[in-house]
């Protein structure tokens, strides 16, 4: 971010969020690179921005398909990048059909199931068995780009009605700031400089989060913004290992790597499975799964994983649709899950519907809660919201609760994975006190009592847990070795007379049983048998890429797709922007960072079709994770809910979508329930009860869900108490006093605040004044950082309380952003009285009768779709984050990237 | 009582060390005279990583007689450059937090307190009560006789504050049990 | 003026007397062999973020009690109010509408065009000639623009568009003044200079009579109490927490910024510059600050950012100029500092240099009377 001549926030509130990691946007700035925060509050990133463009909530999309669209119809685009490194120039079926073509929606649309046949957003010649598939063989091309069916005149086509008048209507921009940041971005990239973006959750927790992120991504891609220093689209993540947790992951989705969990009926053997994951014949590392998956196969069950037995591949339990956190309480509410573990986590604070949260957890057998300090999700059985307000009695809750101190960072010694891929090793400190342990040593010592409880059982479905390698050295506290468990990760040859050595490469792995590996992405961190983690050569001592600075995935590599950082030829496109380049001499691939390529692969290299996986790359195929080797402007497979981002209402939005009839994004994810009411539709009676638009977000002083500041006397007393941001305006419409007490209510939940009347929040603008639309839209920030309970220092009500459930149907993230609500003066009512407030308003609204029955306006999905049912191939490539999409600056399209070339 | 000596008398010191006013040399006491950070006291000094945000901040851990008496930045990463932001600058309250719970709680069903119980016992009764509850919701077929092996009794949520190989042990030790509901932050 | 600014510490050697070498370094002043340059702390607020990692890493290092009283102030993002004896490091934050952006602008570019072209000392009138250009209209005034005439003069002085609003952030902390308040009317020898040039407390003289707290122009110092921290009154079950229990170090004494003495003995920086993320404090010799604080300024004037000034950087002023120095960006008021600071002990060296003379003779007279006695 350093060498951005431009940065873009949006979707991040990076200064408070990020402080540290802002030290290098405060650098660029006083280089003279213009930083522009484009963010529906000012806030303290805004403060030191050059430029505040104030946007409303959930309409990101229209503001980046408008700088697409003046881009593409100014002729502003990299064209060499373009047409060297994306597949502008690829001709698309003639069965797809575009949402300007069908008013709102792609072809394959089943309205019955909420969810798309994506086989028509194909490439023209794809066989139509392979459709759905990732293309494995060069598409049809218009190198002139003006074939009406090749995606860039798709793509101009498609954002041709995304003019800055729309702009204005939609995001509340005006014209003059949506020229000022496009006339920034487009000034700023080109050969000789670069613009970067950077988000965070702001764009992540929509129920279009995926294409938030692809929409920016296809125009840094136009503007030739990946792979190149002080380029790309910059994911701030929140949690000091939650891209660790994706990678290696503690997701239902996903194996280590990357590599999907199993599905009933379309993965039932390993072959099956690795068909769909990616063919032999595609480009890119993916071709190679085959060898990822059986090495991991052999680092779980070892000698019993046989090419006999398929390397033990039934030994996995299969998927048979979504099966995420939110599914996971609607089962504990129906009684069909009877023990729960929280590690590290606080849903009864942090999760959306938190009354959902808690009712789930009241109806458990039995709750175990990991943490260093007596949380919300551990006491809410005794002083939680329910029990206050009488809907739930102490002494009538069935469930157990297991409080189980936890061990620190200082500790335990283990590697985090921070937002850049970099995995970096922590050396223990001290031993924790008293019973805490480490997870590590808790699950392992849980693991060892399970297999030693089931150690005369002949039952088939136990041989998994009894085959598992479950071997790790301990130190005299009983701690497993941390070090073991990630020369595990990093994998080593099983036979042979390299047995037991550590890989150096996943190229290195085989699909033969020889090798094993954990998580394919993280081979070579443990190379030699050295711990690469724990490389500490100062950063002063190093140049800025400082790569030996801990080890980043894939290969040690910091820049993924660093090969478009050269032009065609592999001349880097100025001396200014250089990273890789071609060396003639040598044949090779060279520069600062570790290229992203096969070394030895030559710019103008063009080989054999007839091969498949990365030696299928040509010399220009930089995206070398992709299938046909480019940048997607346009996805043909790999996201459900459309391959090309367009602009819907939030579900909760007070504003028709004046772009198509279609309303709210026809694949997002809805839970029709009593207890997850949502707001009538813009137009509907009772659309003004909820008239105001709420967005939650974090404050430098805490940390999510409060478990680790609201227990630490100088957290709590600098950020005490929740409030609301509400503007002046807003203020004297409803009769607010500053730092007075305000109660906001929701379809879901009634929680009290204090108020901040700030000119930081403005009433936004919106809608056409020539139409007679315009109207003014009241925006309102909650932290979420505080909870009900008796433990902490500082308490307060959850903000999340008020959120409904509406996922993204990719990556089943909520929408925490836009929620619609009502806000009064003073404070909420105590009791079974709050309760009663909540209906008044239902009631108002008209989304419960009389009796209190849901009515029939209020049942807005009658859609059964589990998108996960569709095919799970469809899925390849789309990760699920926190913080959403990209793993990485480069990340054009979220997909998992991988290793250099042969050599 | 240590006998101060005449030339430590305070007015004698202004003299002698040209401090006429008092103000300086003249009155820093024993204490002041052997001022030295706290830091220089530890036994050992761990490179570690700040545990709160993914940005990854650097941290040195300063501890004595096994107990951690500072955090600070890194000066030596290339990330953080020493810096951290007030989480961070806050983690030594993490770690030694006053009301920090080192011992295992329990509450029985129905019960209005927690009790206390051996971590030894809690351990077991915890993989008691997975077995079962793995057995209760296990599913061997689908509906249409499709391998599922799997159950549906025992969910987690966590994982984006922990290390890597804990999730590494988290995500086998669980698909290993048949328990696919494994969730963490990264969802939410 | 026709060289480059001059560091003020170089200045001083021009200009006056006794007081400019104070600032250089008032630790010689004060008795000690020099063994150090005078530290001291560059806050650029233009580029301060507000994330008070400079108040908890202050409370941190120096084990200082949590002391806010778990409620909303009522001043934006601020819920510490001030300085005070647990709090060292304080950080301000202002909200602004147009008409006070371009207000501020405005004074800055008054207190530059106004700027006398010569440098007025204290207690001398005469014009300097090749001083400061900019040492404000008031020449004994905290502010400084700072930035040579010819600099604006031949900038374009078009400002940028004056934004809509602004959020100002600062972090305060002590001043570390040439001539300390607190120090000089210290009457148990707990206030002293360091080698550094600092001020500190030694907690282990101090009696906590609270003469200093009153001598302090900028309300900086102050007693420390029993550390109770009062629970939230208004609020109701079940929104009360678990009190915050914690040890409270030397109670009843005063307290304020050690500028982290004990580290600086070290080689170490203060906690707070060493973790602040993006540089808005700095730490360093007070000479270097300065002339990295004036360099600030010029390229922010340069930027027609003319509501860009120092506080504390003017040696002339009512405390001799402090060591703590900040780049502002609109009067110091706004920030709850002081405009014209004064300590009334300043003529103090002074009237020692007179009183010693007779002082000399009492001491000798004890000394003797003290040998006498031990015979």
């Amino acid at each position: 971010m350093a060498n951005a001549d431009c940065i873009v926030i949006q979707g991040s509130n990076m200064a408070e969020c990020h402080p540290v990691g802002f030290q290098w946007v405060t650098e660029a700035k006083a280089r003279g690179a213009k930083v522009i925060h484009v963010d529906p509050r000012f806030t303290r990133t805004t403060a030191v921005a050059d430029k505040h463009v104030p946007i409303r909530v959930g309409s990101d999309i229209v503001l980046l398909g408008g700088l697409i669209r003046h881009v593409l119809e100014n002729d502003l685009y990299f064209d060499e990048y373009v047409r060297t490194f994306t597949n502008a120039s690829t001709i698309l079926g003639d069965d797809f059909a575009d949402t300007e073509d069908l008013d709102g929606l792609f072809s394959g649309y089943d309205p019955d199931t909420g969810t798309y046949d994506t086989q028509t957003w194909a490439y023209a010649d794809v066989d139509r068995s392979r459709r759905g598939v990732p293309p494995s063989q060069p598409a049809e091309q218009d190198p002139t780009l003006q074939d009406p069916r090749c995606v860039f005149q798709v793509l101009k086509r498609h954002y041709s009605r995304y003019t800055p008048e729309m702009v204005e209507e939609v995001c509340g921009i005006s014209a003059e700031d949506f020229a000022y940041l496009a006339d920034a971005i487009t000034q700023n990239s080109g050969r000789e400089r670069t613009t970067c973006f950077a988000y965070a959750v702001g764009w992540t927790q929509h129920s279009q989060g995926a294409q938030y992120i692809r929409t920016a991504a296809a125009l840094q891609l136009l503007l030739g913004n990946v792979g190149r220093p002080g380029s790309g689209i910059m994911a701030l993540r929140g949690h000091a290992s939650i891209q660790g947790s994706t990678d290696i992951p503690t997701l239902f989705n996903l194996l280590p790597g990357y590599l999907p969990m199993p599905k009933a009926g379309t993965h039932d053997t390993l072959e099956d499975y690795l068909a769909a994951i990616g063919s032999k014949e595609q480009k890119s590392y993916w071709a190679n799964a085959d060898t990822y998956m059986i090495s991991l196969l052999k680092a779980w069950w070892g000698e019993a994983a046989t090419a006999d037995n398929d390397f033990a591949y039934d030994y996995l339990p299969r998927l048979t649709g979504a099966h995420g956190t939110y599914q996971t309480v609607m089962s504990m509410l129906k009684d069909e899950v009877d023990g729960y573990f929280i590690l590290g986590q606080n849903p009864a604070v942090g999760s959306a519907n938190g009354r959902m949260q808690r009712l789930g957890m009241s109806h458990l057998k039995w709750l175990v809660v990991r943490d260093f300090q007596l949380i919300e999700s551990a006491t809410w059985w005794k002083d939680g919201p329910e029990i206050a307000s009488g809907e739930l009695k102490t002494e009538d809750i069935d469930t157990e609760v297991f409080f189980l101190p936890a061990a620190n960072h200082t500790e335990k010694s283990g590697t985090f994975t921070q937002t850049q891929r970099l995995v970096q090793w922590r050396e223990q400190a001290v031993h924790p006190p008293g019973d805490a342990q480490s997870e590590l040593q808790f699950f392992y010592e849980l693991g060892c009592r399970l297999r030693e409880k089931l150690a005369d059982s002949t039952d088939p479905r136990d041989r998994p847990l009894l085959d598992l390698t479950w071997d790790y050295p301990v130190d005299e506290h009983g701690d497993p070795s941390a070090e073991a468990v990630l020369a595990e990760i990093n994998g080593f040859h099983t036979s042979g007379p390299e047995a037991g050595t550590p890989l150096s490469s996943y190229l290195e792995m085989q699909a033969d049983g020889s090798t094993a590996g954990g998580c394919w992405i993280y081979t070579g961190i443990y190379a030699d048998g050295i711990n690469h983690a724990n490389k500490r050569v100062p950063g002063s001592a190093q140049d800025e890429i400082a790569a030996d600075w801990a080890w980043a995935w894939p290969a040690n590599r910091r820049i993924l797709y660093n090969r478009a950082s050269a032009d065609a030829q592999g001349k880097p496109w100025s001396e200014r922007k250089k990273l890789v380049w071609w060396d003639e001499e040598t044949g090779r691939w060279t520069g600062q960072d570790v290229p992203d390529f096969p070394a030895d692969r030559a710019p103008d290299a063009v080989p054999e079709r007839a091969q498949g996986g990365p030696g299928a790359l040509t010399g220009a195929d930089a995206f070398v994770m992709q299938p046909d080797g480019k940048g997607w402007l346009y996805a043909p497979t790999g996201v459900v809910d459309g391959p090309l981002p367009t602009h819907y209402e939030a579900q909760e939005s007070p504003v028709p979508n004046p772009l198509y009839a279609q309303q709210h994004s026809p694949a997002q994810v809805m839970f029709d329930r009593r207890d997850n009411l949502m707001a009538p539709l813009p137009g509907q009676a009772g659309a003004g009860v909820y008239p105001v638009i709420f967005t939650t977000y974090r404050l430098t002083e805490h940390h999510t869900a409060g478990g680790m500041s609201r227990w630490l006397p100088y957290l709590s007393e600098l950020q005490p108490e929740l409030f609301a941001e509400v503007s002046p305006e807003l203020a004297a419409e409803r009769g607010l006093e500053p730092y007075g007490w305000a109660t906001i209510i929701s379809p879901r939940a009634a929680i009290e605040v204090r108020l901040l009347v700030t000119e930081r929040v403005t009433p936004i603008s919106v809608g056409s004044a020539a139409a007679g639309s315009q109207r003014t839209v009241h925006q309102i920030g909650l932290p979420y950082h505080w909870g009900v309970g008796a433990q902490a220092h500082i308490v307060g009500d959850a903000v999340n309380d008020l959120l409904g459930i509406t996922l993204d149907p990719n990556v089943l993230i909520q929408d925490s952003k836009t929620g619609a609500c009502d806000i009064i003066p003073g404070r909420r009512p105590r009791g079974p009285e709050l309760e009663e407030l909540v209906d008044d308003y239902r009631r108002r609204a008209g989304l419960i009768d009389a009796a209190g029955r849901v009515t029939d306006k209020a049942h807005q999905d009658d859609r059964p779709g589990d998108p996960w049912d569709t095919p799970p191939e469809a899925q390849q490539g789309v990760y699920t984050h926190e913080d959403g999409g990209g793993a990485d600056a480069a990340d054009s399209f979220h997909e998992p990237e991988k290793e250099e070339g042969s050599s | 009582m240590a006998r101060i000596s005449f030339l430590d008398w305070p007015v004698f010191r202004q003299f002698r060390s040209g401090d006429t006013t008092g103000r300086g040399p003249a009155v820093t006491s024993q204490q002041t005279k052997d001022m030295r950070p706290r830091t220089e006291d530890a036994d050992t000094v761990a490179r570690s990583v700040c545990p709160y945000c993914a940005v990854g901040c650097g941290q040195l851990i300063y501890a004595k007689d096994n107990k951690v008496i500072q955090i600070e930045g890194d000066p030596d990463s290339p990330i953080s450059r020493g810096r951290l932001c007030p989480k961070g600058s806050a983690s030594e309250q993490l770690v030694n937090a006053s009301g920090r719970i080192t011992e295992v709680l329990y509450r029985a069903p129905k019960a209005k307190e927690w009790t206390t119980l051996d971590l030894d016992t809690a351990l077991d009764m915890i993989a008691e009560r997975f077995l079962e509850a793995r057995r209760n919701h296990w599913q061997d077929k689908d509906s249409e006789g499709r391998h599922l092996r799997r159950t549906m009794g025992v969910a987690s949520l966590g994982g984006a504050t922990l290390d890597n190989e804990e999730n590494y042990l988290i995500k086998k030790l669980f698909t290993a049990a048949g328990a696919i509901q494994i969730e963490n932050q990264a969802r939410i | 003026m026709s060289a480059p600014m001059t560091a003020p510490a170089e200045q001083h050697h021009n200009a006056a007397t006794s007081a400019p070498s104070d600032t250089a370094d008032p630790a010689v002043a004060t008795g000690w062999e020099h063994t150090h340059e005078r530290k001291g702390f560059f806050t650029d607020t233009s580029i301060c973020i507000g994330c008070k990692a400079c108040e908890v890493a202050c409370k941190e290092w120096n084990r200082n009690p949590a002391d806010g009283n778990l409620e909303l102030l009522g001043s934006s993002y601020d819920n510490t109010g001030g300085l005070g004896a647990n709090t060292w490091r304080h950080v301000a934050f202002i909200e602004q509408d147009a008409e006070q952006i371009a207000a501020a602008r405005e004074s800055g570019r008054r207190l530059v065009n106004l700027g006398m072209p010569t440098v007025r000392t204290r207690g001398n009138d005469t014009p300097t000639p090749g001083g400061p250009a900019a040492s404000g209209p008031a020449g004994g005034r905290q502010v400084d623009a700072l930035a040579a005439a010819e600099t604006i003069g031949d900038t374009d002085l078009t400002p940028p568009d004056t934004p809509e609003f602004r959020w100002l952030m600062a972090s305060d902390v002590c001043k570390h003044c040439t001539h300390a308040g607190c120090l000089d009317v210290c009457p148990t020898g707990a206030l002293f200079r360091t080698e550094f040039g600092t001020v500190v407390v030694q907690a282990d003289v101090c009696n906590g009579c609270g003469t200093c707290v009153a001598g302090c122009p900028f309300g900086v110092i102050e007693r420390r109490d029993d550390g109770t921290i009062n629970p939230p009154t208004e609020r109701e079950s079940p929104a009360a927490g678990t009190p915050i229990e914690q040890d409270v170090p030397h109670p009843g004494t005063a307290n304020k910024c050690t500028l982290c003495y004990d580290r600086l003995v070290a080689g170490d920086q203060p906690a707070c510059a060493k973790t602040c993320p993006t540089t808005s404090i700095k730490f360093g010799d007070r000479a270097d600050m300065v002339a990295t604080a004036e360099q600030r300024v010029r390229d922010l004037h340069a930027q027609g950012m003319t509501e860009a000034r120092l506080y504390g950087a003017n040696p002339n002023d009512g405390v001799g100029g402090t060591g703590s120095v900040f780049l502002l960006l609109d009067e110091p008021e706004v920030y709850g500092l002081p405009p014209d600071p004064r300590v009334a002990t300043k003529d103090l060296p002074q009237m020692f240099a007179t009183a010693g003379i007779a002082a000399a003779g009492m001491i000798a007279a004890t000394a003797f009377a003290f040998l006498g006695g031990r015979k």
